[in-house]
C-alpha cells in the first residue's frame, strides 16, 4: 500500500493580526508550523500502515524552508519525505497548487492520498478534491473515521452538516480528514534522530515534467485584489450609568424590540 | 507579476519585514529585499512609508477569459429537503444578476418536496432539473459530472454554491476540470463597476484578515458562500419561470453511500433558528455560570451558545460552539457574557442584528462590535437582568 500525505507549512494564524489603521498584517515573530489538520492526516496514514502494511510518504510544495515541516513528519515515523520546490511555483492559488501536487504524486505513485481538511492560512479546503479531479480518481472529504481498509476498497465515515454518511470507495482514492479522526502522535526520540539524518528528495518543475503555464501565478485563475481588517459594527453604546440603570435600559431595549 | 523593492526609495526601516506572512522579506545591505519565499500576497505593498514596494507586471500573457452569461446557483438538497443556504444563494444571485442585467438560474440535482417551482418563487428565472434517482444521494463524481457538462453547454458567467459539506466537496472538482477559479467560503459578493468582474470577499488567516478575490481571466467565476450571511429574496407566489429537464451524464460513481446518519441535535437547530442567543465564554467560569445563562435564555425564550474557550474547558458541549470552527448564527439579539471577542468567535456571530456584551474588562475587543456594552461582572449583571425580565413578564 503506497500512501502519500500532503502537508503544508503555514504561519500560526492564531497569532497573525491586522493593523486596522494601515490594513496590513502584523506578523512579528509568528512561527511557522505544520498545518494542524495535516498532522491528523499523517497520523491516519501511519495507522493505515500499521494495519495494512505499506509505505508512507509526506509531500509538500513550498519554499526550501518547508523542509523543516517535512523533517517533523519523519520524526513522527513516515518513511520518506519529498519537497516540490521551484521559483516557478510561487504565487500558486488552489488550482495551481493542486496541479503541482498532482504532478508530484504522479511521479511517486499512490494508492491512498491523504490531505488535511483545509490549510489554516487560506482555509479553502479545495486542494484535496482538486488533486483527485486531476487524477480522475474519487475523493471523500471531511473523513472523521476510517472504518475499514482493504486492498482495493475503503470504508469511511464522512462528516456532513446534519450528521455523517458511511461511504465506501474503490482505490486509489483521496481523503481529506477532520480533527475528530485521531490524535496525532508525538515524535519519538528515535524518530527525532532519524529526522536529523533523513534525506529529503527535492523535485523541480522540470523533474515533474509539469506544464509551465499551469504553474504558479500563470496557472492561477484567482488573484488577491486586496486585504483588509474585519469591519466593526457601527452604532455602539457602552452603557455608563449605575449598574441598575444600565440593566433597566437594556431590558427596555429588549421590550422595545419585542423580545420580551 | 512580481513584487519589487525600489532600492533608491527604501530607507531600510524594516516595517515590511514584520508585515510579511511568509517571511519572504530580508534586510540585504541595509535595504529590504524580496526573496523566493514570496507568495505574491501583496500584504507588504501598503506598509512601506516610502512607497518603495510595488508590483511589477512581467508581461505574462493570459489566455482569453472566454464568454459567459447569466448567474447560476447550485440548489442543494439532502433527503429531498432544500438546504437553507440555497434560498440565501438565490437572494444573492438575484442581486448580482440584476446588476449585470442577466438571468438567474438554479441547478437542482435530485428533487425536493415542493419541486423546482419553489426555486422560481424564491427568485430563479430558470431551473435546470436533473430529477434522477442517481442524484438523490450526494456523490462527488456524478454531481461534478452533471454540473460540469451543464456549464460547458450553457456557459454561465458566475456559479455559486453554499459553503456546506456538499458544496465545498464537489465544487473544487468542477473548478479543477474547467480550469477556472474558485473562491471558498465568501461572506460578501458584488460586481466591480469598471470591469464587471465578481468581487469575492472572504475571511483568511483564521478570520484575522479579510481578502477580496478576483477571477479576471477565466469563466465561469465560481464561489462557495458561507451559510447565514446573505439575505434570501422575497418569496413570490406567482413568479413564473422555466424548468429545463436535464438528462444525467456519467452517473457512475466510485464512491457509494451505504448509510446516512442524521445527528441534528435540538441545539443545533435551535441555535440557527433562534431569535435570541445568550452566549458564555471563559468568563462564565464554569458550569455554574452556564446555569445562570441557561436561566436567562429561558426567561427570553432563547438558546445558549458558547465560545471555544468554554467548550474546551468542558463546561458545555461542542454543538453549542459559535465561531470559525463552530456554528455561524444570526439572531436578532446576541448576548455575549464573559467573551473577549476574538475574531474567530466574531466571524460566527457578527451578522446578529443587535449584540449585547457583558464583560468585566473595558478593553475587551467584544465592545468594539457590541451595540450595547455593559462593563461589569456577569455574575452581578445577569441575575439583575433575569429579575427585571421576570418582573416585566409578571412571573
Ligand atoms: C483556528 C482557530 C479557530 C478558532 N475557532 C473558534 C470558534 O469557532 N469559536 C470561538 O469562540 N473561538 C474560536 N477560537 C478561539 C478564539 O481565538 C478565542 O481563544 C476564544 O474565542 C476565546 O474565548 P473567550 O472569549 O470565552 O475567552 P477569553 O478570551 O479568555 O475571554 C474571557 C473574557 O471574559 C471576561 N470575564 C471574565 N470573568 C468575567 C465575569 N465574571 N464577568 C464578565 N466578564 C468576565 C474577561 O474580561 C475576558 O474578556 C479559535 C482559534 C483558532 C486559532
Ligand atoms: N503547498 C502545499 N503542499 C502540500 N500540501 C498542501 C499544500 N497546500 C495545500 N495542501 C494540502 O491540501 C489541504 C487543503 O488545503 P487548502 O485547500 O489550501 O485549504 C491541506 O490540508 C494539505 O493537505
Amino acid at each position: 500500500m503506497k500512501i502519500v500525505v500532503c502537508v503544508k507549512q503555514v504561519p500560526d494564524t492564531a497569532e497573525v493580526r491586522i493593523n486596522p489603521e494601515t490594513n496590513t498584517l502584523v506578523r512579528d515573530g509568528v512561527p511557522s508550523i505544520i498545518n494542524p489538520y495535516d498532522l491528523h492526516a499523517v497520523e491516519a496514514a501511519l495507522q493505515i500502515r500499521e494495519a495494512a502494511g505499506g509505505e508512507v510518504t509526506t509531500l509538500t510544495m513550498g519554499p526550501p524552508q518547508a523542509e523543516n515541516a517535512l523533517r517533523e513528519t519523519v520524526s513522527m515515523g513516515v518513511d520518506r519525505a519529498v519537497l516540490l520546490t521551484d521559483r516557478l511555483f510561487a504565487g500558486s492559488d488552489t488550482w495551481a497548487t493542486a496541479y503541482t501536487l498532482y504532478k508530484g504524486i504522479e511521479h511517486l505513485g499512490a494508492d491512498i492520498i491523504l490531505c488535511g481538511k483545509q490549510a489554516i492560512d487560506g482555509d479553502t479546503a479545495q486542494v484535496g478534491p482538486e488533486i483527485a479531479e486531476f487524477f480522475g480518481m474519487p475523493h471523500i472529504a471531511y473523513v472523521r473515521k476510517i472504518v475499514e481498509v482493504g486492498n482495493d476498497r475503503i470504508v469511511v465515515q464522512r462528516l456532513m452538516d446534519d450528521g455523517f454518511d458511511v461511504v465506501e470507495s474503490s482505490l486509489p482514492v483521496l481523503l481529506t480528514v477532520v480533527r475528530e479522526i485521531n490524535v496525532p502522535r508525538l515524535p519519538s526520540l528515535k524518530g527525532k534522530m532519524a529526522a536529523k539524518k533523513a534525506g529529503i528528495l527535492k523535485l523541480s518543475a522540470a523533474d515533474l515534467k509539469a506544464e509551465e503555464e499551469n504553474l504558479g501565478l500563470k496557472g492561477s485563475p484567482t488573484q488577491v485584489k486586496n486585504i483588509f481588517a474585519p469591519e466593526a459594527k457601527a452604532n455602539r453604546k457602552v452603557l455608563s450609568g449605575s449598574m441598575e440603570d444600565n440593566v433597566a435600559q437594556l431590558v427596555n431595549e429588549l421590550v422595545e424590540m419585542k423580545c420580551i | 507579476m512580481y513584487i519589487s523593492v525600489t532600492r533608491d526609495k527604501c530607507s531600510g526601516c524594516g516595517v515590511c519585514i514584520a508585515s510579511c506572512p511568509y517571511d519572504a522579506i530580508v534586510m540585504h545591505e541595509d535595504r529590504a529585499r524580496i526573496t523566493e519565499l514570496c507568495q505574491l500576497c501583496r500584504a507588504c505593498l501598503s506598509v512601506c512609508p516610502e512607497g518603495a514596494i510595488s508590483e511589477v507586471e512581467d508581461g505574462v500573457v493570459r489566455k482569453e477569459k472566454g464568454q459567459g452569461r447569466g448567474v447560476w446557483v447550485f440548489a442543494e438538497q439532502r433527503s429531498g429537503r432544500l438546504a437553507g443556504v440555497s434560498l440565501e444563494l438565490l437572494g444573492a444571485g438575484r442581486r448580482l444578476a440584476d446588476k449585470l442585467g442577466a438571468e438567474l438560474s438554479a441547478v437542482l440535482l435530485g428533487n425536493v418536496e415542493r419541486g423546482a417551482q419553489e426555486l422560481i418563487c424564491w427568485g430563479a428565472d430558470r431551473v435546470y432539473l436533473c430529477d434522477d434517482p442517481a442524484m438523490d444521494t450526494f456523490n462527488d463524481e456524478p454531481y461534478a459530472n452533471v454540473l460540469s457538462e451543464l456549464i460547458a453547454q450553457y456557459k454561465p458567467e458566475i456559479v455559486l454554491a453554499g459553503a456546506t459539506a456538499i458544496g465545498r466537496s464537489f465544487f473544487p472538482r468542477v473548478a479543477a476540470r474547467l480550469h477556472t477559479g474558485l473562491t471558498a467560503d465568501c461572506t460578501s459578493l458584488d460586481i466591480e463597476e469598471s470591469t464587471g468582474n465578481l468581487l469575492q470577499v472572504r475571511p483568511a488567516f483564521g478570520g484575522n484578515i479579510m481578502a477580496t478575490i478576483l477571477c479576471p481571466h477565466s469563466r465561469p467565476q465560481m464561489a462557495t458562500v458561507r451559510p447565514r450571511v446573505m439575505k434570501a429574496a422575497e418569496y413570490q407566489d406567482d413568479k413564473k419561470g422555466e424548468v429545463i429537464p436535464v438528462k444525467p451524464v456519467k452517473i457512475t460513481s466510485s464512491t457509494r453511500v451505504t448509510e446516512t446518519v442524521m445527528e441534528v441535535s435540538e441545539v443545533a437547530v435551535n441555535l440557527q433558528d433562534a431569535n435570541i442567543i445568550v452566549a458564555g465564554g471563559r468568563g462564565a467560569g464554569g458550569e455554574k455560570g452556564f446555569k445562570l445563562l441557561f436561566e436567562l435564555a429561558e426567561t427570553l425564550d432563547g438558546s445558549v451558545a458558547a465560545s471555544r474557550a468554554a467548550v474546551d474547558e468542558g463546561w458545555i458541549p461542542y454543538r453549542h460552539q459559535v465561531g470559525q470552527t463552530g456554528k455561524t448564527v444570526g439572531p436578532k439579539v446576541y448576548i455575549a457574557c464573559g467573551i473577549s471577542g476574538a475574531v474567530q468567535h466574531i466571524v460566527g456571530m457578527q451578522s446578529s442584528d443587535i449584540i449585547i456584551a457583558i464583560n468585566r474588562n473595558p478593553e475587551a475587543p467584544i465592545f468594539s462590535i457590541a451595540t450595547y456594552g455593559i462593563v461589569g461582572d456577569m455574575f452581578e449583571v445577569v441575575p439583575m437582568m433575569i429579575k427585571k425580565i421576570r418582573e416585566i413578564k409578571g412571573l
